[in-house]
């Protein structure tokens, strides 16, 4: 199946540029890109947000919103130019050469027309078959994309099935005409991670049986080394590099993608704790560009020629161009990532009962629901000692936001107990003092929620200090400028409304107002998920910045479980409302672990194509905590399912060193041996 | 699906009791004896506590609540002091009359609402949406009594192409009926265009920003097609109920409208009722109406359910 290298491209992009018409003017959102694709290959189009990467690829296809036009270039499939066709000889492309995935499978089907009717749509369209040659193709393609029981699926609504399923039905319907071009837009995106880790299995399988060239969009650096051959970087609405995916790892050339490359924490579960690189400043607004080199203002290679003439994206080596005029300047990561980051703190795990701060004890939250009662948090335990952090790691639906609104009061408990340096906490905020409130803080995962947005920024961090700080209204604003500052934004901002504010930027005025209480504990529930890489590396550095500073501690929940290795000092991994795992970050995140630990990283994506992870994959997905299964909760979905005994018995609690405990069947030892067979993790020499 | 109509018609008789209960209570404590009224001021004593006991007014009031709510489930709603004949058949008469001048308008704003709101929708932000949005929105706030009046001037004065009044004499048939419902139908039409124009315009301008839209054209769906398949079928469902609820208001709810043309309809007969302090004639008016906008309500709620699959198999 592999390609000629002289084989011409199936899909060329070259020097477009595609503008939006405002009221400002024309704004000029992707400037002179030029790519190509062949066929078989995925070329991965990287880049933050408002880098432009999704109006690339919508403009080359011609599906812009109405303000939106083509300015310039030249784009290409097998050869026929795409700029100059009609709307009627584009629909004729649509759908039969150019097929698309989208980020949220469940808002890109029609949610009132059966899933076999929609995917039928498309054979009909342009195979010219009639309904029920259509269905038979709509079946084939279910079972291509691995669909468990297809005749069932195509009567199904939208709602009715999960979000791995729905993916794959879309999947279905874009390689339903065996498209020259395939274009995905964040397909996995929305995803958990287990399902996630599925879903791209399943494409680079696709990617070898179909013929079509793979456009795929994404912000995450982990995702692209599973898929693509070749990777363009895009910043700005233009491109940095474009590379072999391994030879943009190992050797990028270009300052931007050496920094994106460093603000993602490396899965290293080593004692000494690192800060990230940070990316100073933000993305320029596409009608505010600097002169030169657009990247100029934010790199730290930067000299006086670069904010002159904008360098072009030149070859600087074989199949490898770089928009930096100083690419020779550009050192090697491991190199760059030693210089430009420090030592923050060693993990610290030393903890007495005398240290511990808060403690669940058996902590359940049921919500009774009228088809029965929804046993979101069932028996945790956790313990979270002084200044340091509890990473909470999960799929959705573990249950680990109930498990912090519980203990900060806002989900009233319906079992177990929770205490603050040893005294008993009331169930609801209501009933707690103010010197009790003020100990537990929260940063939640939306910033543009959490804030009210008919308050400034220093009414809102001001509040905590005269509600609970006890402050007047002079000293509390001489301490929220101080917070501000703490929190790396300018004290102009005091005044400013949520909505002047850009994500990252609220995401630091939520956790300044949550350390004006002078909290022992702020619970982070997901504070860094919706955010730029860029934007959570130096989130990530502030955190844990604040945390050395104020020695405060640290409930740290999140789904993504290079984040919470990155911070943590212990982790917990929960599944549908009970801890499976729970010890120091180096012994959780080394065998032996719990099954369930051990699929979650052999799904996690690790932005290094040389490491090889085991593939274990997790079928279906977490069951709803109505229906707890029996013995086990996790057997359903466990590869290492000893049977009867898993089905009908809960596992006992197993003792490791330490603190470190295993909710499981299976002997340390025995889980130890069945894990060290195959190495999780096992870098791949020269691969 | 069956259990969810069985639930909204639990719903249903709940609202209705109560309803009932309102209607009985309110009538009964309002000023006046029903014995003086129906025999005059200079009745004797005897006389007017004989027909009390005959009406059994002298039981306990929540007897003669039973007695009441089970005589009109039966169909035996009384007799109109004010008019010397039996309810029913007046009401269910003049029920006749509100349901052709019902079916008229209906037929007159809803779909010409629903094409006029996809219209400004598909046009979005051009002169032709403002002209619809502004145009529909202006008769919106003009009342019944001028917007008829003008009608009268125009139409039945003017050119004299309709009657100016529609006091149609009972048992009349539809077909004769019609020359005299075309203007109070355009009056109704008029007032209620609008909220079908908005309702239809932002929900179809919504989903025309959905992604599963962006789906379809991307699948190559001609825009024709894509616009009834995906668009119509979603867009529509905010319209349906409010048109359905409206029902409830077209049949009973037109007092204004029908005293303009003098139509005998049923809004009409309450007013009638209320003004002659006639406590049967308004009861059973009232509740019959109150019938009528429950059931449109029902029907507003199976339609959502049937159009929309995530209520059907939830």
């Amino acid at each position: 199946m592999t390609v000629p290298a002289a084989s011409r491209p199936v899909f060329e992009v070259e020097g477009l540029s595609v503008d939006y018409v405002t009221e400002l003017g024309d704004l000029h959102a992707v400037r002179n890109v030029s790519l190509a694709i062949h066929q078989h290959e995925s070329f991965g189009l990287v880049g933050e947000s408002g880098s432009g990467k999704s109006t690339l690829a919508m403009g080359a296809i011609r599906y812009l919103a109405s303000n939106g036009r083509v300015a310039d270039g030249s784009v290409r499939l097998n050869g026929v130019e795409l700029l100059g066709l009609s709307p009627k000889e584009l629909r004729a492309l649509w759908g039969a050469k150019i097929g698309v995935v989208y980020q949220s499978p469940l808002s890109a089907l029609n949610p009132s027309i059966p899933i076999g009717r929609q995917l039928a749509e498309v054979a009909r369209q342009h195979l010219g078959m009639d309904s029920a040659a259509a269905r038979g193709r709509v079946q084939e393609m279910l079972t291509k994309v691995a669909m468990p029981d297809p005749d069932a699926v195509m009567k199904r609504y939208p709602h009715q099935l999960s979000g791995g399923m729905l993916q794959r039905c879309v999947i279905a319907m874009a390689l339903m005409t065996n498209p020259a071009l395939l274009i995905m837009d964040e397909p996995t995106t929305a995803l958990d991670v287990t399902t996630q880790a599925v879903v791209l299995d399943l494409v680079a399988e696709l990617k070898r049986e179909f013929d079509s060239a793979i456009l795929y969009i994404t912000h995450d650096l982990g995702v692209i080394t599973k898929i693509c051959d070749r990777v363009g970087v895009m910043y700005a609405g233009e491109f940095m590099e474009q590379a072999q995916l391994k030879e943009l790892f190992k050797r990028p050339l270009h300052p931007y993608t050496l920094d994106l490359l460093g603000c993602v924490p490396h899965f290293d579960p080593t004692p000494q704790k690192r800060s990230l690189v940070t990316i100073p400043g933000s993305i320029p607004r596409v009608d505010q560009l600097p002169a030169g080199c657009i990247f100029a203002p934010r790199c730290s290679f930067v000299e006086a020629a670069c904010t002159k003439a904008r360098p072009p994206l030149a070859a600087v080596d074989k199949g490898h161009l770089s928009a930096c005029r100083r690419w020779q300047a550009v050192p090697p990561p491991a190199e760059y990532l030693r210089a430009a980051t420090e030592a923050v703190r060693g993990v610290q795990t030393a903890c007495d009962t005398s240290d511990v701060l808060v403690r669940t004890s058996d902590v359940q939250v049921h919500f009774k629901a009228p088809k029965g009662t929804v046993r979101a948090v069932d028996g945790v335990d956790l313990d979270v000692c002084e200044g340091q952090t509890l990473g909470v790691v999960g799929e959705s639906g573990s249950g680990k936001t109930t498990v912090a609104r519980a203990i900060i009061g806002l989900t009233p408990r319906t079992g177990g107990s929770i205490t603050l340096k040893g005294e008993s906490l009331p169930r609801t905020t209501g009933r707690r003092p103010r010197s009790t409130l003020r100990q537990i803080q929260m940063v939640f995962q939306n910033p543009d929620a959490s804030l009210n947005p008919t308050r400034s920024v220093g009414d809102a961090i001001m509040r905590p200090l005269t509600l609970l700080g006890g402050l007047d209204r002079r000293r509390a604003k001489d301490r929220a400028l101080e917070l501000l500052q703490s929190v790396s934004l300018p004290v102009s901002y005091f005044d400013r409304l949520p909505h002047e504010l850009s994500g990252g930027e609220k995401q630091r005025v939520a956790i300044a107002r949550a350390f004006a209480a002078e909290p022992g504990i702020i619970l982070c529930d997901e504070p860094i998920s919706s955010l730029d890489v860029s934007v959570q590396g130096s989130l990530m550095n502030l955190l844990m910045k604040l945390q050395v500073e104020q020695k405060t501690s640290y409930l740290f929940i999140s789904h993504d479980l290079s984040a919470v290795q990155h911070l943590s000092d212990v982790i917990a991994v929960v599944y549908l409302g009970h801890v499976m795992e729970v010890g120091d970050a180096t012994k959780v995140l080394t065998p032996p672990f719990h099954p369930y630990t051990e699929a979650l990283l052999s799904a996690v994506p690790l932005a290094d194509p040389d490491v090889k992870q085991k593939p274990i994959r997790l079928a279906g997905s977490v069951p709803s905590a109505m229906n707890v299964p029996s013995g086990c909760r996790f057997h359903p979905r466990c590869p290492r399912n000893l049977g009867d005994v898993c089905r009908e018995q809960e596992p006992p609690w197993r003792e490791g060193d330490g603190d470190h405990r295993i909710f499981c069947h299976i002997p340390l030892d025995e889980l130890e041996r069945l894990q060290a067979e195959t190495l999780v993790l096992e870098a791949e020499e020269g691969a | 699906m069956a259990r969810f109509i069985v639930r909204r018609l639990g719903f249903m008789v709940m609202t209705v009791v109560l309803a009932s209960i309102i209607i009985f209570f309110a009538t009964t404590i309002l000023p006046g004896d029903v014995a003086s009224q129906i025999l005059g001021r200079f009745a004797t004593e005897e006389a007017k506590s004989q027909l009390r006991t005959e009406l059994g007014l002298d039981k306990p009031v929540v007897v003669q609540y039973g007695t009441w709510l089970g005589n009109f489930v039966r169909g035996d709603w009384g007799e109109s002091p004010s008019m010397n004949t039996l309810v029913r058949p007046i009401v269910f008469e003049r029920l006749g009359n509100s349901l052709m001048l019902a079916v008229v308008a209906f037929v007159m704003y809803v779909p010409l609402g629903i094409l006029l709101g996809l219209i400004a929708a598909l046009k979005k932000n051009t002169w032709v949406d403002q002209t619809i949005s502004v145009g529909s929105l202006a008769f919106i706030g003009l009342p019944e009594f001028v917007s008829g009046l003008i009608l009268i001037a125009i139409f039945a004065i003017h050119f004299k192409w309709f009657p100016s009044q529609s006091a149609i004499p009972p048992g009349t048939g539809f077909v004769e009926a019609l020359p005299y419902l075309i203007l109070p139908a355009i009056t109704v039409a008029l007032t209620s265009l609008a909220y079908v124009v908005r309702m239809t315009r932002s929900s179809t301008v919504d989903v025309l920003q959905m992604d599963y839209v962006r789906t379809a054209n991307l699948k190559g769906i001609p825009p024709r097609k894509v616009l009834f398949t995906h668009v119509l079928r979603n867009s529509l469902l905010p319209t349906v109920t409010v048109v359905a609820i409206g029902i409830g208001w077209l049949i009973g709810g037109l007092i204004v409208t029908e005293s303009v043309y003098g139509y005998p309809g049923l809004g009409r007969l309450l007013l009638f009722a209320i003004q002659r302090r006639d406590l049967v004639l308004i009861q059973s008016t009232a509740l019959l109406i109150v019938l009528i906008y429950v059931v449109a309500n029902l029907i507003a709620d199976i339609l959502y359910a049937v159009l929309n699959p995530r209520i059907r198999y939830s």
